[in-house]
C-alpha cells in the first residue's frame, strides 16, 4: 500500500525528515507518535502534497508509484485522504456544495458515473446520521464558525463520503473532548478494513485506547527510533519521550 | 492645454446642437451651452485632479469618436438578466437612443411615467428643470458638464406617492458602433414619490467587440420621504468600450435606496456614485462587485454624505482582478456637523490574482461630528492558499478549487441584493467570467 524510502524532507531550508522508512501494507492501521518538532506534520503534509516541502531524498510509493509525482487532487482521487489537524474555513462555500464537488471530482478520476442531486443528498442522509453529526453542519459554508470537534466530525465525514484507500490523520485527536474523541474513533473503525490503510499521527496515545493499532512508530528527530505493536503506545504513555530527547552534539 | 481632449466633443455640440431636442427652450440651450463651456474650459478630467488620480481618460484622446445619432441597428437577440418572460417593463436603448420597436413597457400603475426622456425634452422640458441643472461646474464634473450640453436620450421614470411597482424596469443600453468608434451621453432620471417603490435594473452590453464606444452616462435619482429604491446594475460592454456613468443620489426622510453594480466589462469603466441623505432616517445600501482581467481599468468612486441626524450607510465593494488590470475604489464618506447618530460603514476587498494587477484603495471618511458609528477597511491579497490546497486535497481540480474560491468571495457581494430574485443572474455571470478564463 505504502512505502516509504529513506525519505529526508527540508521546509525553509531546514531538514524536518531525515530518512525516514516505513511500510505500512493494506488492510493495516499504524500509528506514529512522537513529540512536538519531530516531522510528524510535515509527513504527513508532504504525502498529500502541500507546497512548500521539499523532498530532497528518498522516495514514496502508493500502490507501486510514485505518490510525490502526482498532484494533491490526483492523490486524493487515488484514495489518499489527509484529515486535517487543522481544518482550513472556507467562507462562501457550503459544506454540500464542497462534499458535493469533492466526491464527484474523484468519481469522474475512476470512471464511474457522478451522483445526481438526490443521490448525493440520501449519501448524506446517512452518513450524517452514521456520524452522529448535526443536519445544519452541510449547510454552513465549510468550517466556518465551527467547534474544534465540529471541524474534526467534518473530517470524519469527508473521509467516510470520499472512501481513502489511505487515510492520514494529523493529530486529528488534538483538543477534542471525550464525546468528540470517539465519534473521531467510531468514523475511523468504521473504515477500517483488508484493503484500506490507515496512519494515525498523535501527540498522545488516548486515540489509540479507541482505535487499536497494528503498528506503533515512534518518530523523533526526523527518523522512526522505534517500532513495536500497540503495547509500545502504553510504553510511552508511561515514560514519555524522554528516552528520545535530542543527543548532545 | 485641453484643445485635443474636448475638440471633438465640441465639434460634435455644434453639428448637432440645432437638431438636439427641447432647442425651441432658450433656457434649455442656454443651460446646453453653459455646460459645453464649462467643458471646453476644463477638458476631460485629467489625473492632476484628486478624484481622478487613479484613472486616466487619455487613451480617448486617441479615438476619433464620432456623435452617435438615432438609428435601426438591429439587434437579434436582447441580452437580459432576467428569467424569461419576468421582464414586463422594459426599454431598450441602442447607442444611447431610445428603441421603441425592441421596448415593452407593459401595464404600470396609474400615475408611473416610463419614459423616453428625448420626448419629454422635446415636447414637455419645463418640468424637468429642477431635475437637468448640474450640482457644479469644476473641472470634476467636466463629464458632467459634457453630458448636459449632449443629452438627447434617456429614461425617465416616476413613481407617484404611494405607488409600488411590481416586477422589475429593465433598462437595456447596447453600444452598438458597426463600423466607426462612436460617442453618446444618455441621461436618466429616477423621481421617487413619497412612499413609493420601485426595482430598476440596468443593464449595459455592446455588440461584439467592434469600433470603440463611449457611453458618457448621467442618472439623477431623488427619492422623496419613504421612497424605496432598488437599483442594480451590470456591465458587460466588450472590451474596446468605455463607460463613464456618473450617478446623484438624493435622500430625502426614511428614504431607502439600495444598489448594486456588477462590473466585468469595458476598456475602461467608472462608476461614481454621489450620495446625499437629506433626511432623517435616510438608509443607502451602495454594494459592488468587479472581475477585470487582461488590461481592463475598473474605477468605482463613491461619496456619501451625511447632512442630518441618524442617517446611514453601508457599503461593500469586492473585486477579482487577473493579469495586468487595474482597479480603483474610492470611498468618501462625509458626516456632516449637524448629522449626529449617524452609521457609516465602508469596506473594500480585492483578490488579486495576478503579480501584474493593480488595485488602488483609498478610503476617506470625513467626520465633523462627535456622536456617530463610522468605520471603514480595506484588504487587497490573493487566493487563500491554505484554503486551495484543503480543497485539491479533496479531490478538486487546481482550476476548479480556484473558481469555487473565487466565486465564493464575490458571492459574499452578490448576495447583498435586496430583490432576490436577481441575485441567480448576477451569480452566473460570475461564473460565465470563470469559464472564460
Amino acid at each position: 500500500m505504502l512505502e516509504i524510502k529513506n525519505l529526508h524532507v527540508t521546509v525553509e531550508g531546514k531538514e524536518i525528515v531525515k530518512g525516514l522508512d516505513l511500510i505500512i501494507v493494506p488492510g493495516e492501521v499504524h500509528a506514529i507518535m512522537g513529540p512536538n518538532g519531530s516531522g510528524k506534520s510535515t509527513l504527513a503534509y508532504v504525502m498529500t502534497g502541500r507546497e512548500g516541502y521539499e523532498v530532497t531524498e528518498g522516495e514514496v510509493l502508493y500502490e507501486g508509484r510514485d505518490l510525490l509525482a502526482m498532484a494533491p487532487e490526483e492523490r486524493a482521487a487515488e484514495g489518499v485522504f489527509l484529515a486535517f489537524q487543522y481544518p482550513v474555513e472556507i467562507p462562501g462555500v457550503a459544506n454540500t456544495t464542497f462534499l458535493k464537488e469533492a466526491a464527484n471530482a474523484i468519481r469522474r478520476h475512476r470512471g464511474e458515473p457522478e451522483l445526481d442531486a438526490m443521490q448525493f443528498l440520501k449519501l448524506m442522509r446517512r452518513k450524517v446520521k452514521e456520524l452522529g453529526i448535526a443536519d445544519d453542519m452541510l449547510k454552513r459554508a465549510v468550517n466556518v464558525g465551527f467547534s474544534g470537534g465540529e471541524k474534526k466530525r467534518n473530517e470524519m465525514l469527508q473521509m467516510a463520503v470520499l472512501e481513502p484507500r489511505l487515510a492520514v490523520l494529523d493529530e486529528t485527536d488534538s483538543g477534542l473532548d471525550i464525546d468528540a474523541l470517539k465519534t473521531v474513533a467510531d468514523g475511523v473503525n468504521a473504515l477500517r478494513s483488508p484493503e484500506r490503510s490507515m496512519l494515525i499521527i498523535t501527540h498522545y496515545q488516548r486515540l489509540l485506547n479507541y482505535i487499536v493499532p497494528d503498528r506503533v512508530h515512534v518518530l523523533a528527530h526526523g527518523r522512526i527510533q522505534r517500532s513495536g505493536g500497540k503495547e509500545l503506545a502504553q510504553e510511552l504513555e508511561q515514560k514519555g519521550y524522554a528516552e528520545f530527547a535530542p543527543e548532545a552534539a | 492645454m485641453t484643445g485635443t481632449s474636448t475638440q471633438p466633443f465640441m465639434e460634435h455640440f455644434a453639428a448637432l446642437k440645432a437638431d438636439l431636442p427641447g432647442r425651441a427652450r432658450p433656457w434649455l440651450s442656454d443651460l446646453r451651452e453653459a455646460g459645453m463651456r464649462a467643458f471646453g474650459s476644463h477638458g476631460l478630467p485629467t489625473t492632476r485632479s484628486e478624484s481622478w488620480k487613479y484613472t486616466n481618460l487619455r487613451p480617448l484622446e486617441k479615438i476619433a469618436f464620432r456623435a452617435a445619432g438615432r438609428n435601426t441597428v438591429s439587434i437579434d437577440r436582447l441580452p437580459s438578466l432576467l428569467p424569461a418572460g419576468a421582464a414586463e417593463h422594459r426599454l431598450v436603448f441602442v447607442n444611447g437612443s431610445y428603441r421603441s420597436d425592441l421596448s415593452s413597457l407593459g401595464t404600470l400603475p396609474d400615475g408611473v411615467e416610463l419614459v423616453s426622456l428625448a420626448m419629454l425634452l422635446e415636447h414637455d422640458p419645463d418640468r424637468l428643470a429642477p431635475y437637468l441643472e448640474p450640482n457644479g461646474h469644476g473641472p470634476e464634473q467636466s463629464l458632467l458638464a459634457l453630458n448636459t450640453a449632449m443629452m438627447s436620450d434617456g429614461v425617465l421614470l416616476s413613481v407617484p406617492r404611494g405607488v409600488t411597482v411590481r416586477g422589475p424596469i429593465e433598462l437595456i443600453f447596447i453600444g452598438a458602433a458597426l463600423d466607426q468608434p462612436l460617442a453618446y451621453h444618455p441621461r436618466n432620471l429616477i423621481l421617487m414619490g413619497p412612499d413609493s417603490q420601485a426595482v430598476v435594473v440596468e443593464h449595459h452590453v455592446t455588440l461584439g467587440d467592434g469600433p470603440a464606444t463611449l457611453a458618457n452616462t448621467t442618472t439623477q435619482v431623488r427619492l422623496a420621504e419613504g421612497a424605496l429604491l432598488h437599483h442594480y446594475k451590470m456591465q458587460a460592454e466588450g472590451t474596446e468600450a468605455f463607460h463613464l456613468a456618473t450617478a446623484e443620489v438624493e435622500l430625502d426622510r426614511d428614504a431607502h435606496y439600495d444598489a448594486f453594480g456588477m462590473s466585468l466589462g469595458a476598456r475602461l469603466s467608472r462608476n461614481e456614485v454621489s450620495v446625499r441623505l437629506n433626511g432623517e432616517g435616510a438608509t443607502c445600501h451602495l454594494n459592488g462587485a468587479y472581475m477585470m482581467r487582461g488590461r481592463q481599468h475598473c474605477d468605482n468612486t463613491t461619496v456619501i454624505e451625511h447632512l442630518v441626524p441618524k442617517t446611514s450607510c453601508k457599503e461593500v465593494f469586492k473585486g477579482v482582478l487577473d493579469d495586468k488590470a487595474r482597479a480603483v475604489f474610492q470611498g468618501r464618506i462625509v458626516v456632516h456637523p449637524d448629522a449626529q447618530h449617524s452609521d457609516g460603514h465602508q469596506l473594500s476587498k480585492v483578490m488579486l490574482l495576478s503579480d501584474q494587477a493593480e488595485i488602488d484603495a483609498k478610503p476617506e471618511l470625513e467626520i465633523y461630528a462627535d456622536d456617530v458609528k463610522c468605520s471603514h477597511g480595506a484588504t487587497a491579497g490573493d487566493l487563500d492558499h491554505d484554503a486551495l490546497f484543503y480543497l485539491r486535497s479533496r479531490g478538486l481540480p487546481e482550476a476548479r478549487a480556484r473558481s469555487l474560491l473565487i466565486e465564493a468571495f464575490l458571492t459574499e457581494a452578490v448576495e447583498a441584493i435586496a430583490a432576490e430574485d436577481l441575485c441567480p443572474a448576477f451569480l452566473a455571470s460570475i461564473a460565465d467570467w470563470l469559464k472564460t478564463e
